[in-house]
Order: C-alpha cells, then sequence, then structure tokens
C-alpha cells in the first residue's frame, strides 16, 4: 500500500515519519521513530500498555493510525521525565517497588499523569477505576495504587 | 519476626530503589519485541483453525510470488527422527502429519514488513481434513474417545485405559482404608478446575540470525535463554553450542516463557533468508490460543476425621488435561494437594491425559493451585460439618521440620505453624461480616527449586562490583542480589551492579522458575563474592607479609586476625582493587553448582467476600496473605510476589478460564474476553511475611514466588461458602455459574 507522509510532533519534538495506512500509531511510535517505551499487550484496546496522550487525550496508541497523528500533538512515556528530573510518577513507583516486569509501567504511568492532572486529589477507588483499563499481570495493583496517591499528594504539597 | 542470628545484617531487609528501575520508569528498558537489527524481517505464522485436523497440502504458491517475501516453511524443513520430549516441542512448534489444536502452527513466512508478513500467512493455503476432537479431560479419557496420537503412553499406563492417557501414577503409604474406618466423618467430593493463562502483558518476541555456518544469535524475552538455547538447537537438529541467546528484559512470565514456541521458527527462517535477522512477534491471540496455559483438572478427594478434628486417612485421584501432549503437572498436584498435613495413610492416583488443546506450559507452582482447590475446599466443608475452627484443625494436623511429606520425603525446617499463628494473630480475623459477606481460609505449599546455576562477580578498580547472573529479572531479582553480595562484601548497595548476560557468558542456569533465582543465583553470588574476598584477603597478606589465614574480612575491608596476626591498619576493598593490577591482577570469583539447600514455602490465605445475591457477582473486601518467606530479601519485593501471586489466584477462581466452541476453537482470545483482574476488581493485599530462616541459604532464603497462586482457589470457594451457603465445586465460579447456584439453593 503507498505510504503516507505524516508530519505531528512527538514529545515536543517535530517528527515525520512514512506511514502504511493500516499501521497503527502505535507500530509508527516503536518501528518508524524508535519510541518503544509504549508496549504492544493486546493490539485491540484491552491492557493500556500502548496508552499516550493524543493532542491531550489519554488514547490506546493500539486503536489509533499512524497517520490520525498528523499535525497532531503525541505525548508518550519517553517525554515523561524533565530532562534527567524524574516525573514524581516515576519516582514514587520506583520508591514503592510498583513495578515487577515493568511491562505494565509505561502505560500506567502515562494514565496515572492524566489521572492527577483531572483530578489531583483522587480516591483510592476513583484511582483503581481510572486504571481499570491498564492491566498489570505481575503486582496485584497494590503497590501501584498507593504509588499513584502518594505521587498525587506529593504534587499537591508541591502546588501548595 | 526474625529469630536467628542475622541480626548484624545492615542491608538484607532494607528496600532500596531497584538498580533497574529508571529505565523501567522512562521507557528505556528493552523488551523482546524492542529489539531489532539492521536489514531483519518480519514473520508471521500460519495456525491451524481447527481443533484436530489432518494437514492434506500447504500451498505456498501465492505467498511466495509476493514481491518481499523471503521464505516460507513449514514442518518439511524441519529434521525428521527426533523422540521424546525433543519430539514434542517439534510438534508443537510446528505441525506435522496433524494440526493438534485450534492455533497450532503450520507453516511460517518471513517477509520485508510486518503487515506484508501477514498478508503473505494468509496467502498461504492450506487444506485440511477436519477430524474429531475432545476438549474436556474426563470426555478425553472416555470410551470411544477420539485418539489424539495412538502410541503416545508410557510405561506407567497400565492395560486398558483409553489411548489418551499417557501416563499414570499411583503412590501412597499406610492403609487408608484402615485410615477411613476409624474416622467419625468420611467425605468425598469431586473437583474440577478450568485451563487458564500466566496472560503476562507482554507477548513473546524474538529477533533470530541464522547464517550458512548454522550458527545463529537470538534475542529474546524468557525467563531461561540457556532452555530456549537448548529446545531451539534440539528441534532444528543443531548443536546448542552453535547457538547464542541474548536475553532481554522480560515482560512477565510465570512460568510460560520457559519453553520454546515461535523461536526456532524465527531461526529456520532467517537461515531460509540467506542469514537475514528475522523477528516474530505474537499477538495477544497468538499468546493465548498457542503458547502454554495450564492444565485443567477433574479431580476426586476423599478425607476422614475424627470428631476432634484428627485426619485419619486421605485419598486423591486427579484426572488432568496438558494439551495434545504429555507434561500435565498431575504429579505436581498430587505431591502438593496434602503436604500441609501429617498423614499416616495417604494414597494418590493420577492419570495425564492428552486433549486437542495447546502443550500447557508451566504456571505459577503448576498443579498446586489446582490440587488444593480440592483438598482445601474439602477440609473447610468437614470442618463446618465437625463445627471444628479450619485455622486449628490445620494446626492439628500440620507439618512441621523432620516431618515425612504425604509424598515422600522429610520435610527441612518448614514455617507452616509459624505462618498459621500469623494468621490467627491477624486483626482481619475479627473484622464484622455483614449480610452475604463470608470469609475463607486456605493453605497452599510449595517445594520451591534449585537447579543448574553459574555466578560471576569481579571487583572493579574502584572497589566495585559487577555480577553476572544466568537468571532473568523477572521482579526485582537485581535488587536483591545486589543487597546480598553488597551485604557479604561491605561495601554500599549501589556499588553492586548485577546484569543478566547472554549464553556466552557463563556456564548452563536453568531458568528463572520454580522460585529459584534469589535462592539459587543469590547462593551462587554470595559464594562467588566469598572467592573474591578470599583473594582480596591473600592480596593483602601478602602485602603484610604474613599467612593468608592470618586476614579476615571485616566491613568491607581486610584485616589481621586477632592481635598475633600483626599489628596493620584494615585495607579496604577501594584500596585493595585499586592497585590489584600491580598485586597479580583482576579479581574475581565465580561459582557454579545445582546448590543444595531448598527450602520449602508455606503460605495461608484469607479472603472476605461479598455475593451478590442478585447477579451472583463476588467482591473482594479484604484480602490478607501470610507466607514464610525464609529471608526477605527485599521486602517490597518479596510483598510483590505474594501480592501478585493472590491476584492470579482470585482471577483463577472467579473469572478466568479457556472457553472452547463446540468445534474446539478458543472463544476468548483476547483480553476482553479472557479478563484478567482490573484495578476495581480488587481491593488493598495485606501481607505479612513470616520469616523462618532455610538454613540452606546463606541469608536464609526460601523462594516466594509460586506458593501464593495455590490458596487463593480454595479460599474463595470457603468463603463464598460462608457468605451464601453454597458448595462450588468447579472454578471459575463466574456470575452465572453462581446464581444458578444460588437458584438451586
Ligand atoms: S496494546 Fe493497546 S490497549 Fe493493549
Ligand atoms: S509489572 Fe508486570 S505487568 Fe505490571
Amino acid at each position: 500500500m503507498t505510504k503516507v507522509h505524516v508530519t505531528t510532533t512527538v514529545n515536543g519534538d517535530t517528527v515525520e515519519f512514512l506511514a502504511d495506512p493500516r499501521e497503527t500509531l502505535l507500530d509508527c511510535l516503536r518501528d518508524h521513530m524508535g519510541l518503544t517505551g509504549s508496549k504492544e499487550g493486546c493490539g485491540t484496546g484491552d491492557c493500556g500498555a500502548c496508552s499516550v496522550e493524543l493532542d491531550g487525550t489519554l488514547v490506546c496508541s493500539c486503536l489509533v493510525l499512524g497517520v490520525e497523528a498528523e499535525g497532531k500533538t503525541v505525548s508518550t512515556i519517553e517525554g515523561m521525565a524533565n530532562g534527567s528530573e524524574l516525573h514524581p510518577l516515576q519516582r514514587k513507583f520506583i520508591e514503592h517497588a510498583a513495578l515487577q516486569c515493568g511491562f505494565c509501567t509505561p502505560g500506567i504511568l502515562v494514565a496515572a499523569r492524566k489521572l492527577l492532572e483531572v483530578n489531583p486529589d483522587p480516591t483510592e477507588e476513583e484511582t483503581r477505576y481510572w486504571l481499570a483499563g491498564n492491566l498489570c499481570r505481575c503486582t496485584g495493583y497494590d503497590k501501584i495504587i498507593r504509588a499513584v496517591l502518594d505521587a498525587a499528594a506529593e504534587m499537591r504539597q508541591e502546588v501548595a | 519476626m526474625a529469630k536467628d542470628g542475622f541480626e548484624t545484617l545492615k542491608l538484607v531487609g532494607t528496600r532500596p530503589n531497584r538498580p533497574d528501575g529508571l529505565d523501567k520508569v522512562t521507557g528505556r528498558a528493552r523488551y523482546g519485541a524492542d529489539f531489532s537489527l539492521p536489514g531483519m524481517l518480519w514473520g508471521a505464522v500460519v495456525r491451524s483453525p481447527h481443533a484436530h485436523a489432518r494437514i492434506v497440502k500447504i500451498d505456498a504458491t501465492k505467498a511466495e510470488a509476493l514481491d518481499g517475501v523471503k521464505a516460507v516453511i513449514t514442518r518439511a524443513d524441519f529434521p525428521t527422527g527426533l523422540t521424546g520430549e525433543d519430539w514434542n516441542l517439534q510438534e508443537n512448534t510446528m505441525a506435522g502429519e496433524k494440526a493438534l489444536y485450534d492455533g497450532h502452527a503450520v507453516a511460517a513466512v518471513a517477509a520485508t514488513s510486518k503487515l506484508l508478513a501477514e498478508q503473505a500467512a494468509r496467502l498461504i493455503e492450506v487444506t485440511y481434513e477436519v477430524l474429531p476432537h475432545v476438549i474436556d479431560v474426563d470426555a478425553a479419557m472416555a470410551e470411544g474417545a477420539p485418539v489424539i496420537r495412538a502410541g503416545a503412553a508410557d510405561a506407567t499406563v497400565p492395560e486398558g485405559l483409553h489411548p489418551n492417557v499417557v501416563r499414570y501414577m499411583e503412590f501412597g503409604r499406610g492403609d487408608v482404608d484402615a485410615g477411613f474406618a476409624e474416622a467419625d466423618l468420611v467425605m468425598e467430593r469431586t473437583y474440577k478446575t478450568e485451563a487458564t493463562h500466566q496472560g503476562y502483558i507482554e507477548p513473546h518476541a524474538c529477533v533470530s540470525k541464522m547464517g550458512a555456518d548454522g550458527k545463529g544469535e537470538m534475542w529474546v524475552c524468557t525467563q531461561g535463554h540457556w532452555y530456549i538455547r537448548k529446545m531451539s538447537a534440539a528441534v532444528l537438529g543443531i548443536e546448542a553450542s552453535q547457538l547464542r541467546v541474548t536475553p532481554t528484559e522480560i515482560g512477565g512470565g510465570f512460568g510460560g516463557k520457559t519453553t520454546i514456541f515461535m523461536e526456532p521458527l524465527s531461526l529456520a527462517l532467517s537461515k531460509k533468508a540467506g542469514g537475514r535477522p528475522v523477528k516474530i512477534v505474537m499477538s495477544r491471540s497468538e499468546v493465548l490460543r498457542a503458547t502454554g496455559p495450564t492444565a485443567s483438572a477433574s479431580m476426586d478427594v476423599k478425607i476422614g476425621m475424627t470428631k476432634d478434628g484428627k485426619i485419619t486417612a486421605a485419598r486423591a485421584e486427579f484426572r488432568m488435561q496438558g494439551g495434545a501432549f504429555p507434561g500435565a503437572p498431575v504429579d505436581m498436584a498430587l505431591y502438593c494437594c496434602f503436604a500441609g498435613y501429617k498423614l499416616a495413610n495417604v494414597h494418590h492416583v493420577g492419570y495425564d491425559v492428552l486433549a486437542n488443546r495447546p502443550k500447557c506450559a508451566a504456571y505459577r507452582a503448576p498443579g498446586s493451585p489446582n490440587g488444593a482447590f480440592a483438598v482445601e475446599s474439602l477440609v473447610d466443608e468437614m470442618c463446618r460439618k465437625l463445627g471444628l475452627d479450619p485455622v486449628e484443625v490445620r494446626l492439628k494436623n500440620g507439618v512441621t521440620t523432620g516431618d515425612r511429606a504425604s509424598y515422600g520425603p522429610k520435610f527441612g525446617s518448614i514455617g507452616l505453624t509459624e505462618v498459621l499463628e500469623a494468621v490467627k494473630a491477624h486483626p482481619q480475623l475479627q473484622a464484622p461480616l455483614g449480610e452475604n459477606q463470608g470469609r475463607g481460609f486456605a493453605v497452599g505449599y510449595w517445594f520451591n527449586h534449585n537447579g543448574e546455576t553459574s555466578v560471576s562477580m569481579a571487583i572493579g578498580e574502584d572497589g566495585t562490583a559487577q555480577v553476572s547472573v544466568g537468571t532473568p529479572d523477572i521482579g526485582g531479582s537485581r535488587a536483591s542480589i545486589a543487597l546480598m553480595v553488597a551485604e557479604t562484601l561491605g561495601i554500599p548497595y549501589e556499588d553492586v551492579g548485577v546484569n543478566v548476560v547472554e549464553t556466552g557468558a557463563l556456564g548452563v542456569n536453568e531458568p528463572t522458575h520454580g522460585s529459584r533465582a534469589t535462592f539459587a543465583s543469590g547462593k551462587a553470588a554470595v559464594e562467588a563474592t566469598q572467592a573474591a574476598i578470599k583473594e582480596m584477603c591473600r592480596r593483602a597478606a601478602a602485602e603484610w607479609d604474613i599467612d593468608d589465614e592470618a586476614v579476615e574480612w571485616v566491613n568491607g575491608a581486610a584485616q589481621p586476625a586477632g592481635p598475633n596476626a600483626g599489628k596493620f591498619p584494615p585495607m579496604s576493598i577501594k584500596e585493595i582493587a585499586g592497585k590489584m593490577g600491580q598485586t597479580g591482577g583482576p579479581i574475581s570469583g565465580h561459582h557454579e553448582s545445582v546448590p543444595d539447600g531448598v527450602g520449602a514455602s508455606f503460605g495461608a490465605h484469607v479472603v472476605d467476600l461479598e455475593v451478590d445475591p442478585e447477579t451472583g457477582r463476588v467482591t473482594i473486601l479484604r484480602y490478607l496473605v501470610v507466607q514464610d518467606a525464609g529471608r526477605a530479601i527485599h521486602p517490597s519485593y518479596v510483598e510483590g510476589q505474594y501480592q501478585g501471586g493472590a491476584a492470579q489466584g482470585i482471577g483463577w477462581a472467579l473469572n478466568e478460564e479457556y472457553v472452547y466452541d463446540d468445534k474446539g476453537r478458543l472463544s476468548n482470545t483476547v483480553f476482553l474476553d479472557y479478563r484478567v483482574p482490573v484495578a476495581s476488581d480488587l481491593p488493598m493485599i495485606d501481607t505479612v511475611i513470616v520469616e523462618v530462616p532455610n538454613p540452606g541459604h546463606p541469608f536464609g532464603v526460601r523462594g516466594v514466588g509460586e506458593t501464593g497462586i495455590t490458596p487463593p482457589l480454595p479460599a474463595i470457594a470457603n468463603a463464598i461458602h460462608d457468605a451464601v451457603g453454597v458448595r462450588m465445586t468447579h472454578l471459575p465460579i463466574n456470575p452465572p455459574k453462581l446464581l444458578a447456584a444460588l437458584k438451586a439453593r
């Protein structure tokens, strides 16, 4: 199939790539841009490992076509830290041992960042429901939820 | 709750950040599918849509005609004449005369892009002659069931059984009939568990290349790259030494990534494509259809108990199917099911049965959860009948150090009593329960494992240490090994690096399986470190011109051992390392063995839940895991293992199962339908780490990964009975099933 030229912004950088119109945004990020931080756990929108923000909306990048990124802004796990300074969520995930294999971690971090943006003071239940689309098979979620709530508390303090 | 001589430890038992944490929270860690090579092709696999079918013809003409298709392989590209498990692996990797299950690989193709490879796979035309199939284990051994493979049974199988029964076992001790005669209550029940999948979020992925010289290289997400090397070589008929396998980071395995699936296909495709690297990444539906789920089980248990709760005899007869090949873990299920009980009279019978399903692989304590569901459900039911406390009955019959296990050997140091006492002391047992709420309790067991292990470590010029291990880090083992090495050397945790290295860099290592990484690689790393310490003491002795034996290692430095040895200030590791080039060259240590001293681990879980009588839905309210870790090197990752095991067990108990349609096709091949627990399904999972140190490990480690998946199955069934009075004997206890049982009440 003839490839389509796509220009988009990823983590603040302008990037161009050629996409087969059948390729997902996830494929394009991983295979054309070398951004392999977003993971494919299912390819059907069920696991959240591929979570990214597209123009500020949290999406499963396996359900978005690469060509749909034209002219839009994509933010992925690779852009979450500010240079060498980790986002509080990233720091808290390490401190709380909220990852075992770490495969779900990029998607969960991206999704959790969005949660704290729309709801800086979530309850445990709200956090569990927000992250219900992000599967983790290793942790039983306990430490993930604790890490998110702890990061939220720290971020509220910083704002205050 | 330590009660040992480990009070002086500075690092073991603390919770530092894991060394690979930064890479894993920034997306930089490279997992199986993240690896690529220049000139790489993509592979795709053609899979049988039939549960059981003769392969009449494979026509790849249309696929081969596509521009960009570089290789097509079928079974004809594999060597013949393999036997035993090598043949099983080869047959499972690529079907021969027959497709044996829905999803069985029948051909594979490599092309210049993923989309092209998938398109080419669709163009490969396979003509099948569909054969009758069988899915259920009891149906598979019944008279008239379709024969999956004649002559597959081994010598253990008595005459007269269906040819699908491929292994038979019977063992025990005492006189069970006499034991049942002594009992006040004898009960017998049949239980069933369905097949589940490990459900690791990372699908299998590998990149391989194999040149005309027959030498191959592979990068793969696996729990054990030496296993991948050995098995791939066997299937392809090459020497294992011709293959070099490098493990990537691994996105979960739970036993499912200890064997081969598409790895040999990528090698064979690469060879046929002139040595260009070939990448194969499974889709989720391929993972569910064609990797290694668990066995399913049909189990009869009979137990005799006196009025005061003493078990007088026990009998288990388990039938398990592990797919179209021998290997259902019926032996493990039988060994584990009564392991917590001191039994004079016990008898076990097991059948390993073929069915038209994928070849099962290990899944966290393989077999143990099935057996525990049956036995712990029945013990609970009998306790209720006799008005006895289920924890007290376990204490009364529970095994302690030195007891003979139900399956034969004598237990070394074990901590079941301590686990049960910790359960009794936990406040959850006092939490009030409302209407339709119930509490369930059950015990679980896993042997733990040693396995071939090879570790090396080297002292850097700056006095730090680099450790090379062969057990992939799935859940924090780099951190725990670094803690043990740093503790032994007396240097900061941050000064120890732990690297998981490829097959060319160490002697053979078994996979990270059997809960062995922190036990076996940890023990070997400590031994290797001791060897390096000995050498550092020798260097100091040479400089001081005293006997080697007159030097001891204390707090990261060599020092004279006592006043008679001489008067020298301690010589630090940094000092020794800084001049090692002048004092005899690099300092390193290594250790190779099958480490002895494995310590078994018992655990007990308590679950509080609520049943919605309108829908049959179960909500977990509170969950407690108590387990003997021996010693928790990094307690956070021990807790993580407990919590993760519990969550998987909860999924198995309530919801997860392989669902087949009447044609024998798997119906739930995506995560939407094969639904694993999500964050909103679970509460926080409370843990108590009991520490009864294992004397067979320098820091007391037992291994903690597996036991935790075992108790949830029966604990949940027991809690449901407590809540609504129905006894569920067939997992999963999903809403429709429970609702039907409530209606029939
Ligand atoms: S890979 Fe996109 S949701 Fe699973
Ligand atoms: S840490 Fe392994 S899937 Fe979440």
